[in-house]
């Protein structure tokens, strides 16, 4: 049976780090893991995507709309747009964390401030995360993905791996005991 | 054996270095660039490696080395085979001598290139040996037999990937390097120089060993039958093939093919003859299908159910093959604002496309080129009218002056190509510029690097590949070179708008060519981003009057909230100070300087 798990954000939110560490881990578990992800002008400010699949044998390494079983979202509007991909009956995690994007920079469209109401109303599995504000109690907004780390591993199931020595070996050495807290963090909320 | 995740561009560079292959050459390109990258970072002490100036001169650096002996290797995005085709076609003609192995990967979907053509369909018209891997380890294995099959058929092998090849992650083992020694460079002009002579005798022989080459098509492994006893044949190549087993597992049987020029043809007949029911899955082109029809094969059912246009994933295969099988989903949420890219905080980009927007549908018509300042073209700025490829943003103003011309309309183009692109092919597009005393602009927006693709280095950056000191090539004198009136040449600071505006204004008040070079490095630049550290803008809320004007820059780190602008993401800010000099009201000032 293969998993299949994307993640959603904004250029620059550090997806590539967290899809790193959770590859490293799964193939750990035994799992066959295939990870993809793009790259170039997408990356200047835009929407950014990373599809992880694991499993006894994965081959497509992307994911279809309908085919995640879980999407976790590194900004809530980005959450709304990926939902076409999550199955009927998979789970969803968000981060509270607002980036606007051009249109709403400049005025022109508004921001959808209900987007948690909405998720909710639509998927049974709605896990809201204050990922990025939890983060900077911490020490920097940059360990917002290993928040969403430990949530994730929680809300997956995919204890049976040693994910904080993961954590120690994948982030700055000077960063590790932020990170560690920022795991712990994202495990043991809700 | 050690295992390791790679991805396919990790995987195509490692298996280049276990073949023993010896110069590689490339010009970045997404989804290629971490081929070359990879190269330079991990093999270097084993491989000579370069960033090329365009990827015409990278697959001459490594054909030369292949006349010399020498295992070559070079690597393009699929629009840079365009640019490359020319010493493609003519070295498919002599052959190799050291095994020559290039990657045309190619991008469906079209995520970061102008378009999606398919160069599969390059391989029959240059005659040449294609290979088409669909996962990591393909990747390192096929990368690595291609250099064994160049030198045994005396041909170019082109392995052709794509974006989800590319940029896909799997598990790869690793093997030792083989010890190639480079083989004796001996004087052979019949084989080596195509004159009309010599091409015509190499043309021949080259349709002879095609013909030998579609013999080892039949048997290599790379082309297998998947027999799992079922009555739905698929064939396949690729990452279509990855597809196809989502979608089919064990209920069909697959011709899986990896090298795909020349095709299996018997092997392809003996399988499709089997089946009733006979899938053939592929991505974009019909270029397997039209094979499959013409060895007879009607039945045979591809793009009139699974889309041209587009990348594939398995839930679009499953739709088409499958309908009314894929799971159920949720419906798409309305309304949802666009987040297209946009120039970043600090982008000096962001300073020349404002000062040209005083001009715009007035004095000037402006024209882009590829890279980040092609986003100069998105609302608000909406600074650029067009855009065809590499170099273009120079030569085709030429043309468009003349057609202006002829309407009647005085507005003076003014085309733009960064520092990459100008070494790219900007550089001859100028001499046609000065050559022609053509009644243009020409721009180069030189932010010391090439940034689109990642910050790889270029003549201008004083650095190689190796991560060796390179001398560096000054734009200003090289176009200065071309002769142009030395008065028609200005060198500007992009983020400081009155500088340009005065550039442009003597720009339009001569006739004949002229010279805009905008200098400033990439605000991601690392060095750039220590000095900028401290750096950033505060908007004074008292004296902020909502005016908006600080919006029509469209900086990513303002945001306009309840009536009032304010910076929204300091920790971007780079304290460029553009916004600043748009507020009539003195409510924007810099700090950390």
């Amino acid at each position: 049976m293969t998993k299949s798990i994307l993640l959603v954000g904004v250029g620059g939110q550090g997806t590539i780090l967290i899809s790193k560490i959770l590859t490293v881990g799964l193939t750990r578990m035994g799992y066959q893991v295939k990870m993809s992800e793009i790259h170039g002008m997408s990356q200047r400010g835009g929407s950014v995507s990373t599809q992880i699949k694991y499993g006894d044998d994965v081959y497509a390494p992307n994911i279809g709309l309908a085919e995640a079983d879980m999407v976790i979202s590194f900004e809530k509007s980005e959450a709304l747009r990926a939902l076409p991909y999550l199955k009927k009956g998979g789970t969803l995690i968000t981060d509270e964390r607002e980036i606007y994007p051009m249109p709403v920079l400049s005025g022109e469209q508004s921001y959808p401030h209900d987007a948690i109401e909405t998720l909710k109303q639509r998927v049974d599995n709605v896990i809201v995360i204050r990922a990025a504000e939890t983060a900077e109690k911490l020490g920097s907004i940059k360990a917002q993905n290993i928040v969403l780390l430990g949530a994730l591993v929680k809300a997956m199931g995919l204890d049976g791996v040693d994910w904080k020595a993961l954590v120690s070996a994948m982030v700055p050495p000077k960063a590790v005991e932020m990170n560690l807290a920022a795991y712990d963090a994202g495990y043991n909320m809700e | 054996m050690h295992m390791e995740m790679l991805s396919g561009n990790e995987a195509v560079a490692r298996g280049v270095y276990e073949a023993g292959c010896h110069v590689a050459a490339a010009y970045p390109g997404t989804p290629s660039t971490e081929i070359l990258e990879n190269i330079g970072e991990k093999y270097k002490d084993s491989i000579y490696c370069q960033w090329a100036c365009n990827e015409k001169t990278a697959v001459e650096i490594a054909g030369g080395a292949s006349i010399g002996g020498a295992r070559a290797f070079a690597a393009m995005k699929h629009v840079g085979m365009n640019v490359a085709a020319d010493p493609i076609f003519t070295l498919a003609y002599s052959g190799v001598n050291g095994g020559f192995v290039f990657v045309s990967a190619d991008d469906p979907g079209c995520h970061s290139s102008q378009n999606e053509q398919d160069n599969r369909l390059y391989a029959p018209h240059a005659k040449i040996a294609m290979l088409e891997p669909s996962d990591s380890a393909e990747c390192r294995d096929y990368a690595k037999a291609a250099f064994d099959i160049s030198e045994q058929f005396d041909t170019l092998v082109m392995l052709r990937m794509t974006t989800r090849v590319c940029h896909s992650k799997s598990l790869v083992a690793l093997e030792e390097r083989k010890n190639v020694p480079v083989k004796k460079y001996v004087r052979d002009p019949k084989k080596n120089a195509m004159l009309p002579a010599h091409s015509r005798v190499r043309h021949i022989y080259r349709e002879e060993m095609l013909k030998k080459l579609e013999e080892y098509s039949n048997d290599c492994p790379f082309n297998r039958v998947e027999d799992n006893g079922s009555r739905i044949g698929i064939i396949t190549s690729g990452i279509a093939y990855q597809h196809a087993k989502e979608v089919f597992g064990n209920t069909a049987d697959y011709l899986k093919l990896g090298l795909t020029y020349p095709l299996p043809h018997k092997l392809i007949a003996d399988f499709a003859k089997k089946y009733a029911t006979l899938y053939v899955i592929e991505e974009n082109d019909p270029y397997l299908e039209d094979a499959v029809h013409a060895l007879g094969f009607i039945n045979a059912i591809g793009k009139a159910r699974i889309p041209i246009c587009g990348e594939l994933n398995a839930r679009i295969i499953r739709d088409a093959l499958l309908p009314g099988t894929a799971q159920e989903g949720y419906e798409p949420v309305a309304d949802i604002p666009a987040r297209p890219p946009t120039l970043c905080a600090g982008c000096p980009h962001r300073g020349f496309f404002y000062a040209l927007t005083k001009y715009l549908n007035k004095s000037i018509v402006p024209i882009g080129d590829i890279g980040c300042y092609t986003l100069g073209i998105n609302a608000p700025l909406n600074a650029l009218d067009a855009t065809i490829c590499m170099g273009a943003g120079i030569s085709s103003i030429i043309g468009l002056a003349k057609a202006l011309e002829m309407q009647g309309d005085t507005r003076k183009p003014l085309g733009c190509v960064g520092d990459s692109t100008f070494f790219h092919s900007g550089m001859t597009s100028l001499m046609d510029v000065v050559a022609a005393d053509a009644n243009v602009i020409a721009c180069v927006l030189d932010n010391s690097i090439t940034a689109m693709t990642g910050h790889q280095d270029n003549p201008g950056t004083a650095k190689n590949l190796m991560g060796e000191p390179s001398p560096m090539l000054d734009i200003e004198r090289l176009a200065r070179a071309t002769g142009i009136n030395p008065d028609h040449v200005r060198v500007v600071d992009p983020l400081d708008i009155e500088a340009v505006h005065a550039a442009i204004d003597a720009a339009l008040n001569v006739k004949g060519p002229f010279v805009i070079i905008t200098k400033r490095p990439c605000a991601l630049i690392k060095e750039v981003q220590k000095a900028n550290a401290n750096k950033h803008c505060v908007i004074d809320a008292q004296k902020c009057r909502g005016c908006k004007q600080c919006m029509k820059i469209a900086c990513p780190a303002i945001a306009f909230e309840g009536g009032k602008a304010r910076i929204f993401d300091p920790a971007s800010c780079t304290g460029c100070g553009l916004c600043a000099h748009m507020c009539r009201f003195g409510a924007i000032e810099r700090r950390g300087e």
